[in-house]
């Protein structure tokens, strides 16, 4: 039912594409990252809460349809509906059922519940595509309690040394979730890209914690003790030197190695991601019940085998996703 | 374990010297004797030997895991260090013991008597017990070759300041032959059982690469002019019948050059000399990985003492009968120094030779041959010019010959290990042989982060093979290799063995097409 062809993966009955890399009739998108939403398609399909965040970064002209978690539509005789995939806000698997048969192209997911996205729902399928970002035992996130407590106790020990707090995170997904686990923490400040992602959450109906805007090119005086969070391209720019007294933590599953945090010199690394970790992976595809298992981005020569190696009928295959990202950006 | 693993950590989250130093001092202010003990046992080699055999420690935590073989490589190869993979792929533990560093050190160090049963369950018990981060430090501790993200020199200068001492002295009180547990730490440190002063280096006087013609450094009749070698620099003391040899790095070096450390003993003069440490044999001085194999040995036998004689090249006379001369003109000191040097012939310590020129193209030519006796060019110093502290510009010149450079392209690469593990940062590079590539070079250095990021993008999108370690790339990406000697070996595909390669640049204006043949890189051998 699925074909991967040079422009994405293709639904062969529907006529439509997930997620496409080069330009088609109808893109039915997971989640509004970049490497997934990609710019020329001449209608686009997805949750309601991908819609603003797809308005905002193709164009406010974009042909776009927001459906309900949920939701069928039938396309060409195949029923469509979208699923959470607990990736991010409005990320969603795509179940695609025709003539019995059902499919389910994942994206991005993440098992732990991060109290944003609506939680990942497990969908038993025929044949499950999955992500293997972290595909490797090596990655084993830490509760999301545990996580909040990291970051909480991180801020207060600089707030103690007199230094301010600089987060590092994708402004889509990571920064939300920096933003809550420091809830009443301190007083949080976001950079205007963030800013704007913020606000696909907040007309969603999800709080977050107050926030101001903080334009780094005016005096960043005010800004000392507090709470700043900046996507992954100031990591090192000059601007965010000029914060006063600065320690800055990168929140990425990457950081889960030593050498990782050390390679990227930043003061503090939080294995903080919203993919799945191994255990995640490995569950959740066992879990589909799929008898035939196709791996996307990340350690798909890994996972693959080892997924055979368990008895599950596993494929690699070659997807243009998760290439925008470099390989210690926050995932 | 709670304050050293607070150390680690906090030692492994910046670069900033300041803030390893402030760690340092702290951990020093907190933890118990012991404590401080072991950290600086483990900085100078004083650590029990492994007795735990990592193959063993790798077979029971995939069996804890429950994963194959195959896989705990790939896990091993993507973080690039055992203990810590060991420490990722083992589930949370399930109750936690605090134990000080020294109590653990202990427990380990009479392991050697314990039954490979009895090994397994004290290591797998320290694991279910341990937060990650420690159960890091363990298995480190375990192997006996933990390294503390942090240089020997920033340990010395925390001792320092701690202490309100000078790092010198903090290098000598620390270097010496003390036991664990005869000697309490704060003694130690301040040199109760040396004499630091007597040991005190003077800093180096450096020289500044020549950057400009050199007639525009006047008369060559005003410098003294020696060959560059190759070696290790050594500051050689004697006072009061002891001998301090110190490297550029502000190592004691001593036990390592004992032919040196004799002759020197038997000089009745009380002095200070500043020189090049080289094999030298039968009237020549080999190059430097001949002298490489005489490093950091925990003992130099008496067969390689006479395979690899060990001279110095003196070309400073700093300090006799206690007086500092570093003030004088360097041709006074000279002379003295010759005078010295005349009265005491025939052992290790040799006279660096000057070399007398006519003018400034005779130089030239002679620096263009300075290869063919292995050296690396030429040292011009001022005749009136005092023994500065450290470098000033204007009067001591390094005058190096270009290295050797050739186009290569990049067939292999490896992620790199502990701070470079997240990246392909171990390249493998080909010439061309007729129609065919083979591999010439391995090259760690000489990117820039920023192109490193670049080259891992085509790694990641070009690699032919993907499976293990090592990926091998798509032949289209040259470098610019550059390289300090070239030999025939037979260890090398190639044929051809290069001394310290290194990537000069990344030639994006060239393909493969374009890179150099071994043929004619075979011709460059003398």
């Amino acid at each position: 039912m699925l074909q991967f062809t040079p422009k994405g993966i293709l639904c062969v009955p529907g006529g439509f594409y997930i997620d496409p890399w080069k330009p088609v009739d109808l893109a039915v998108i997971t989640h509004g990252h970049s490497d997934h939403a990609r710019w020329g398609m001449k209608k686009y399909l997805c949750h309601h809460y991908t819609v603003p965040i797809l308005k905002s970064r193709l164009g406010t002209d974009i042909a776009v349809q927001g459906i309900a978690y949920g939701e069928p539509v039938t396309i060409n005789g195949v029923q469509v509906s979208l699923h959470p995939a607990g990736h991010i806000i409005g990320s969603a698997q795509v179940r695609m059922e025709y003539k019995g048969y059902v499919v389910v192209v994942s994206g991005d997911y993440k098992v732990q519940d991060d109290g944003l996205s609506d939680p990942l729902e497990i969908l038993r399928c025929h044949e499950f595509v999955t992500e293997s970002t972290f595909g490797l035992p090596i990655y084993n996130w830490q509760s999301v309690a545990a996580q909040h407590t990291q970051l909480q106790e991180w801020v207060a020990g600089n707030r103690a040394n007199g230094k301010t707090s600089v987060f590092i995170g994708y402004s889509l997904g990571k920064a939300q979730r920096i933003m809550k686990a420091l809830e009443g923490v301190a007083p949080i400040h976001v950079h205007y890209s963030i800013a704007v992602l913020n606000q696909a959450y907040e007309s969603a109906g999800i709080h977050l914690p107050d926030y101001t805007v903080a334009d780094l090119q005016e005096d960043v005086k005010h800004l000392a003790q507090d709470i700043v969070i900046l996507p992954p391209s100031l990591l090192d720019a000059q601007v965010t030197r000029k914060i006063p007294d600065m320690a800055n933590a990168i929140c990425s599953g990457w950081m889960q190695v030593r050498g990782a945090r050390r390679w990227r010199s930043a003061d503090a690394g939080f294995a903080i991601s919203d993919h799945a970790d191994w255990p995640g992976l490995l569950d959740t595809v066992k879990a589909t019940g799929a008898e035939k298992v196709y791996v996307t981005h990340g350690q798909t020569a890994v996972f693959t085998k080892y997924l055979n190696e368990t008895g599950i009928a596993a494929e690699e295959v070659t997807t243009r996703f998760g290439e925008e990202k470099e390989s210690v950006e926050p995932s | 374990m709670k304050t050293f693993a607070t150390l680690i950590n906090a030692l492994d989250s910046t670069n900033k010297t300041n803030l390893k130093l402030e760690a340092l001092m702290h951990f020093l202010a907190e933890a118990e004797e012991g404590d401080k003990m072991w950290l600086l046992a483990l900085f100078t080699g004083k650590r029990p030997k492994r007795n735990v055999n990592t193959a063993l420690m790798r077979q029971w935590a995939m069996e804890i895991a429950g994963i194959p073989e195959w896989l705990f490589l790939e896990s091993y190869s993507s973080v690039g260090d055992l203990g810590e993979t060991i420490s990722l792929i083992l589930p949370a533990p399930e109750q936690y013991t605090e134990r000080s560093l020294s109590e653990w050190m202990q427990q380990i160090a009479t392991l050697g008597k314990a039954t490979e049963a009895e090994k397994k369950t004290f290591v797998t018990e320290a694991w279910r017990s341990l937060t990650h981060t420690e159960r890091f430090i363990f298995n480190k501790l375990l192997g006996g070759s933990f390294r503390l993200g942090v240089s020997a020199q920033t340990l010395i200068n925390a001792l320092a300041r701690y202490y309100n001492m000078e790092a010198n002295a903090v290098t000598h009180s620390i270097m010496g032959d003390w036991q664990m547990g005869t000697v309490t730490f704060d003694e130690l440190v301040q040199g109760a059982y040396t004499d630091t002063q007597l040991s005190k280096p003077y800093p180096f006087c450096l020289a500044y690469p020549l950057e400009k013609e050199p007639e525009e450094l006047g008369p060559v009749q005003d410098w003294q002019v020696e060959y560059k070698w190759d070696g290790i620099r050594g500051q050689l003391i004697r006072r009061n019948d002891e001998v301090f040899i110190w490297s550029r790095g502000e190592e004691l070096i001593t036990e390592q050059f004992p032919e040196i450390k004799a002759a020197l003993l038997q000089w009745p003069v009380n002095v200070v000399l500043d020189g090049e440490l080289l094999v030298f044999k039968d009237g020549q001085v080999l190059n430097f990985s001949a002298l490489q194999q005489r490093l950091n040995r925990k003992n130099i036998s008496a067969k390689m003492l006479q395979e690899l004689p060990v001279v110095c090249f003196v070309y400073d006379l700093l300090e006799l009968d206690g007086k500092d001369l570093r003030s004088l003109p360097i041709k006074e000191r000279r002379s003295m120094l010759e005078a010295l040097l005349r009265q005491y012939p025939g052992g290790p310590l040799m006279l660096c030779h000057t070399i007398a020129a006519a003018d400034w193209e005779v130089l030239k030519s002679i620096r263009q041959e300075s290869r063919s006796v292995n050296s690396e060019g030429l040292m011009l110093k001022h005749k009136d010019s005092p023994y500065h502290t450290g470098r000033k510009k204007g009067d001591w010149w390094k005058w190096k010959i270009d290295p050797y450079t050739i186009d290569a392209v990049l067939i292999y690469a490896q992620k790199g290990s502990g701070r470079r593990s997240a990246y392909y940062t171990d390249y493998t590079f080909a010439v061309r042989k007729g129609d065919e590539l083979v591999s010439i070079a391995k090259a760690y250095s000489g990117l820039t982060d920023k192109e490193i990021q670049e080259v891992n993008r085509y790694i990641n999108q070009h690699a032919i093979e993907k499976f293990g370690p090592v990926r091998t790339v798509k032949p289209e990406l040259v470098f610019e290799i550059a390289f300090e000697g070239i030999s025939f070996s037979n260890r090398h595909k190639s044929g051809v063995a290069l001394r310290f390669p290194r990537i000069a640049r990344w030639r994006k204006d060239k393909t493969a097409a374009e890179i150099d043949d071994i043929e004619e890189i075979k011709k460059m051998i003398r």
